[in-house]
């Protein structure tokens, strides 16, 4: 095989702790009541069409794009609107959501749910990406970029190639590996719709070797096809940042500041891919989704289908309840992911797990002075200097942390991870990331 | 059940502590230190023993009664320094002179720029040239290496290879009739000659250097950088004039050059941040090494090399950044 | 000999000359000519450079007040709030200008969700910064608006005004205050506001930003404003207003007449520096020094920042 592709900079290598990664999706049964927040992309929240009391179906539009980067919503949930009022999400702030009492399981007429496959693609691609948009369809590896706007290349730019990333270099996670072992045959359907819509001759995806048996099956599905091809990458965090994962598969270097499409990429998550060809194939909006309950003391980790806006405590309930020694419940992985505050919070379009970390596991070690033993800087995939960042922002000197590239930072937590210290690293450096973005807006 | 946590990710953090890489420095010691007990005997114990002692308890009251901050006694990096320093001196120093040093390094160099981490220059080695300046004749009276297990007569003193050089050309002799006074290269391989404690024994040295590179506590870019220019320029003299400049070899396995390239100039707190700034860094060292070993009024010049170069060390960081990801080579982002 | 002397002092003195000559040519040459009345305002100012009047230190200050007193006659909209009028008379004077006396101003705290108040549901681990607590989650007590205790006010504080109170975890306003603002613009909730110091620094306000609905607001935190409009009512002069959910007393308009304090039935409105009411029998709430030590939820933090207030000044005077 040789030299295993890789992204070039720094990285890391937690321990994996794939502890779910035997355990086949289940399907969990829907929610008592569904709890859906209207900003569930990156980008504008968006604006309810529905009022209190309305009778809605599965996949029933319940509130529309509130901008150009903005989606719809569709109920995933039959029921009866309970209200439209503001609850908490994972972080503890109250934000405007639709809450729906579920009555039955009554799905639209117009979704096709059987089980066969489809993979006959009709539609031109202006087509598709209508469907895409009008289905509510976001990035679904974490950060809920609308698909539809990566699918609509700006002006005088020209998608070369769509890699799709089934990396999941997060530890702990496993519904993208999952996904790829039971619903293969479909995202190569939705590779093949993307492919499409891009109008793109080559596609990459791109598998991390610590799944032999995704790529395995994986490559046995694209057999048939030339222009699929699947990439066994080297185990290196964070290759699932889209940025590391373009260099791993094209050798290409995004510029600092601009979209991958300036080298002519475009990524897409695996899970995405899936709910792309369940919107154009089966008419399907994006109403379920995989998302991994985990953590070392969790009992039965499993992965589940779920649909949007239940609640996470019924997931934890799935896998066997909660702990009594839990210290922290991540929304994520362990590296990126967000700390929760409350188990009342629903899962979202960009929930991909929920992690369950025990009392002691959680606990950060006492900061110590910084050595400069420069580990962070060695290990930092976009080449900074994180030592010096923290320490600008920790300052309120945002001019030197502008200077020296903090937005460039990907918030991968690489250098937080391995430093000695244990100093915060992250935290000063996303203070300084919001800081210099306040200031970089105020000047235009 | 008590209250969930809340803090920014990552939430996991990898096995790195300081306290870890301090520990793993001193055990890359030992085999010097073993080396240096085995050739001076009781007079090393006593030296190693009243550095480690008085550099902890310097630490600990400045810490206490003048600093007053949290104690950061066992991380480990006070005990660093006192092994380092007393690699730096020769087996016979007074006692009182080994408590001065432990004083200055600690004090002067570490604590009055804010402790651990903060420090410009190399703590021990500013203990070593500030007692090397006060009391230039004990801490140039080498004793001879004298095998433990040769009994334990009265050591006698005399000048390191280096010095002898020195002498030897300052007083028109060629190199080949030095050649018959200074250690074979298996001598001084093994440290079967005169010097500090911890300049003696080369193979202990690089022994210690080879587990600090698979623990990843230094890199190879400052070693090898500092050891790659001293034996190039050194190469290129020698070459010149056999008789008048002592060669590569010579100047590697003699005086400080694998304490300082392995444990001095490598030290995290003094040396650049990113690999092209310690590659930077040790030519730097190496350059200056050779040009005082060479012309300047001291023989040894490994540790002036190493201070005048910590000087340098922000305007490096400064000089030297990592390439960023999605820029030019050699083309920052910004300008 | 004496020759080596004499050569050695007409060099030395020689090259002294001539180096003065220079530099007394080139000082003329390049002098840059400065309003003499910059260096008198500058002189008059406080020289804490804290920035509170939105320049970059008190020079800056001093350039941009004598160029208003030339250009447009006034000194509008340049305000010294540490040294307060004091200060701006003198400017003034120096000037020839006439200044109109300002009230004096202080930094007020208005959230008391204490631990005892707003007790915490989540423990918090990071960086010490609001602004970065703030971006990351609601809070401990899991008020969205409530103090977060991180001290970024107090890091900002020149005049060691402002400290953390580590029983209650929320910042404490000392008479050293100088209405800077520099602690306005820190905190990233705006929980700070400039008011009027008030006659002998009485001060009446409501300490509660929150702006949910009377239960979700209640639910976190026991002393939150639930906008019941009952202070509302018993406010004769309009002092009062409620924007969504949220009371909010007008300085300048308030009487101090402490109708609303006693009317609110959350006690969030704290009234500072008053002399304790004689007790009345047909109100258990009454302000009895006592009685409100011992009620717990009664504005016991606030009661706190009295005493010590009370003490400062005492301090001062001696």
């Amino acid at each position: 095989m040789g030299i295993l592709r890789t992204f070039a900079l720094g990285g890391i290598h937690p321990p994996e702790n794939k502890l779910s990664a035997n355990a086949p999706i289940e399907t969990l049964p829907v929610p008592k009541q569904a709890i859906v927040p209207l900003g569930q992309n990156l980008g504008a929240p968006s604006k309810p069409i529905v009022k209190k009391g309305d009778e809605v179906k599965v996949g029933q539009l319940i509130a529309e794009a509130g901008g150009f980067i903005s989606t719809n919503i569709h109920s995933p949930v039959s029921g009866k609107i309970f209200k439209i009022d503001n609850a908490i999400d994972g972080t503890g702030y109250k934000r405007p959501c639709i809450i729906i009492n579920v009555a039955d399981d009554v799905w639209d007429d117009t979704i096709d749910t059987s089980a066969e496959i489809v993979s006959e693609i009709k539609q031109s691609p202006e087509e598709i990406i209508d469907i895409i948009k009008n289905a509510g369809i976001v990035g679904l590896g974490g950060a809920t970029f609308p698909t539809y706007v990566k699918l609509m290349p700006p002006p005088g730019k020209t998608a070369e190639y769509l890699i799709i990333n089934g990396v999941e270099c997060e530890p702990y996670l496993t519904s993208d590996h999952r996904l790829m072992l039971e619903k293969g045959r479909e995202i190569i359907i939705g590779t093949r719709i993307l492919m499409k819509a891009l109008n793109v001759k080559k596609a990459f995806i791109g598998i991390e070797n610590n799944k032999p048996d995704a790529i395995n099956h994986m490559t046995e599905l694209v057999k048939s096809h030339d222009d699929i091809e699947i990439q066994s990458l080297k185990v290196q965090y964070p290759q699932g940042g889209e940025k590391q994962l373009i260099k791993a598969s094209v050798n290409r270097e995004v510029p600092s500041g601009k979209l991958p499409i300036e080298v002519g990429c475009v990524v897409q998550n695996v899970g995405t891919a899936f709910a792309v060809y369940e919107a154009v194939q089966k008419n399907k909006p994006l109403v379920e989704r995989v998302v991994t309950v985990t953590g070392k003391s969790v009992k039965k980790p499993s992965n589940f289908m779920v649909r949007i806006g239940t609640p996470i405590s019924e997931l934890i309930d799935a896998a066997d309840g909660l702990p009594e020694n839990t210290g922290k419940i991540i929304g994520g992985g362990p590296m990126m992911g967000k700390a929760i505050t409350s188990l009342e919070v629903p899962v979202v379009k960009g929930s991909s797990g929920i992690l369950i970390m025990e009392e002691g596991e959680s606990f950060r070690s006492t900061e110590g002075p910084c050595i400069r033993c420069s580990k962070c800087t060695y290990v930092c995939p976009m080449g900074l200097e994180p030592y010096l960042l923290s320490k600008a922002a920790k300052l309120s000197n945002f001019e030197m942390a502008e200077n020296e590239s903090i937005m460039d930072c990907i918030e991968c937590g690489s250098c937080q991870y391995g430093c000695p210290a244990a100093i915060p690293l992250l935290d000063y450096l996303r203070l300084g990331k919001l800081k210099v973005g306040q200031i970089m807006r105020n000047r235009k | 059940m008590s209250n969930f946590t809340v803090s920014g990710s990552p939430h996991i953090q990898g096995d790195e502590s300081t306290k870890k890489i301090m520990y793993g420095v001193v055990i890359a010691m030992i085999p010097t230190v073993l080396f240096s007990i085995y050739f001076f005997g009781i007079d090393a114990i006593r030296v190693f023993l009243l550095a480690i002692v008085a550099s902890l308890f310097f630490e600990w009251a400045i810490q206490k009664y003048l600093i007053k901050g949290p104690l950061s006694i066992n991380d480990g990096s006070a005990l660093v320094t006192a092994i380092l320093l007393a690699l730096n001196l020769p087996s016979n120093l007074p006692g009182w002179m080994v408590i001065i040093g432990a004083l200055v390094a600690i004090g002067m160099a570490k604590m009055s720029f804010g402790g651990l981490g903060k420090n410009v220059f190399n703590p021990a080695l500013v203990a070593r040239v500030f007692l090397l300046v006060s009391f230039p004749v004990e801490m140039t009276s080498w004793p001879k290496p004298k095998p433990i297990t040769e009994g334990l007569a009265d050591v006698i003193t005399g000048p390191t290879p280096l010095g002898i050089v020195k002498e030897g050309l300052g007083a028109n002799k060629t190199m080949s009739e030095l050649t018959p006074e200074l250690p074979t290269y298996t001598q001084g391989l093994m440290g079967n000659m005169g010097g500090s404690m911890g300049e003696v024994s080369a193979l202990a040295l690089i022994l210690g250097g080879i587990y600090m590179l698979w623990k990843k506590i230094i890199t190879w870019h400052i070693p090898v950088s500092m050891l790659l220019t001293v034996a190039i320029f050194s190469g290129i003299f020698w070459g010149i004039d056999p008789e008048h400049y002592a060669d590569p070899v010579f100047h590697m396995l003699t005086g400080g050059m694998l304490l300082g390239a392995i444990f001095m100039a490598t030290d995290m707190v003094t040396s650049p941040m990113t690999k092209e700034g310690q590659l930077v860094f040790g030519f730097g060292v190496g350059l200056l090494t050779i040009l005082i070993r060479m012309w300047g009024a001291y023989p040894e010049g490994v540790s002036f090399a190493i201070l005048i170069m910590n000087a340098a060390v922000p305007l490096i960081n400064m000089g030297f950044k990592p390439r960023r990801f999605g820029a030019k080579p050699g083309v920052a982002l910004n300008n | 000999m004496d020759n080596i002397i004499i050569i050695a002092i007409s060099a030395l003195g020689g090259l002294g000359l001539i180096m003065a000559i220079i530099l007394y040519f080139i000082a003329n040459k390049f002098k840059v000519f400065e309003d003499p009345k910059i260096d008198e305002v500058e002189e008059a100012l406080p020289s804490a450079n804290c920035g509170g009047c939105g320049f970059p230190g008190c020079r800056a200050y001093a350039e941009a007040a004598v160029k208003s007193a030339k250009e447009n006659g006034n000194l509008d909209g340049l305000n010294c709030p540490v040294g307060g009028n004091d200060v701006s008379q003198a400017v003034g004077k120096i000037l020839g200008l006439e200044v109109e006396a300002k009230d004096p101003m202080i930094a007020v705290v208005r959230c008391n969700g204490s631990r005892t108040n707003s007790p915490g549901k989540v423990n918090y681990e990071g960086a010490t910064s609001c602004s970065f607590a703030h971006a990351l989650y609601a809070g401990e007590g899991g008020c969205m608006h409530g103090c977060l205790g991180l001290g970024d006010c107090v890091d900002s504080c020149d005049f060691d005004a402002i400290h953390m109170n580590p029983e209650t975890g929320l910042p404490e306003v000392n008479t050293k205050c100088t209405a800077c603002g520099a602690c306005v613009t820190a905190c990233p909730r705006d929980i700070i506001e400039l008011r009027k110091r008030g006659p002998k620094d009485k001060r009446i306000f409501v300490s509660c930003i929150n702006q949910e609905k009377g239960a979700p607001a209640k639910k976190n935190c026991a002393v939150a404003c639930i906008g019941c409009s009952k202070c509302l009512k018993v406010c004769k002069f309009d002092a009062i207003t409620i924007t969504s959910f949220l009371a909010y007393i007008d300085f300048e308009k308030c009487t101090l007449c402490r109708k609303c304090v006693e009317e609110c039935p959350t006690s969030a409105i704290h009234e500072i520096n008053f002399k304790p009411r004689k007790p009345r029998p047909e109100k258990p709430k009454a302000k009895a020094p006592e009685a409100d030590k011992s009620v717990a939820r009664k504005t016991t933090t606030q009661k706190e920042v009295v005493t010590q207030d009370l003490k400062d000044e005492k301090d001062n005077k001696e």
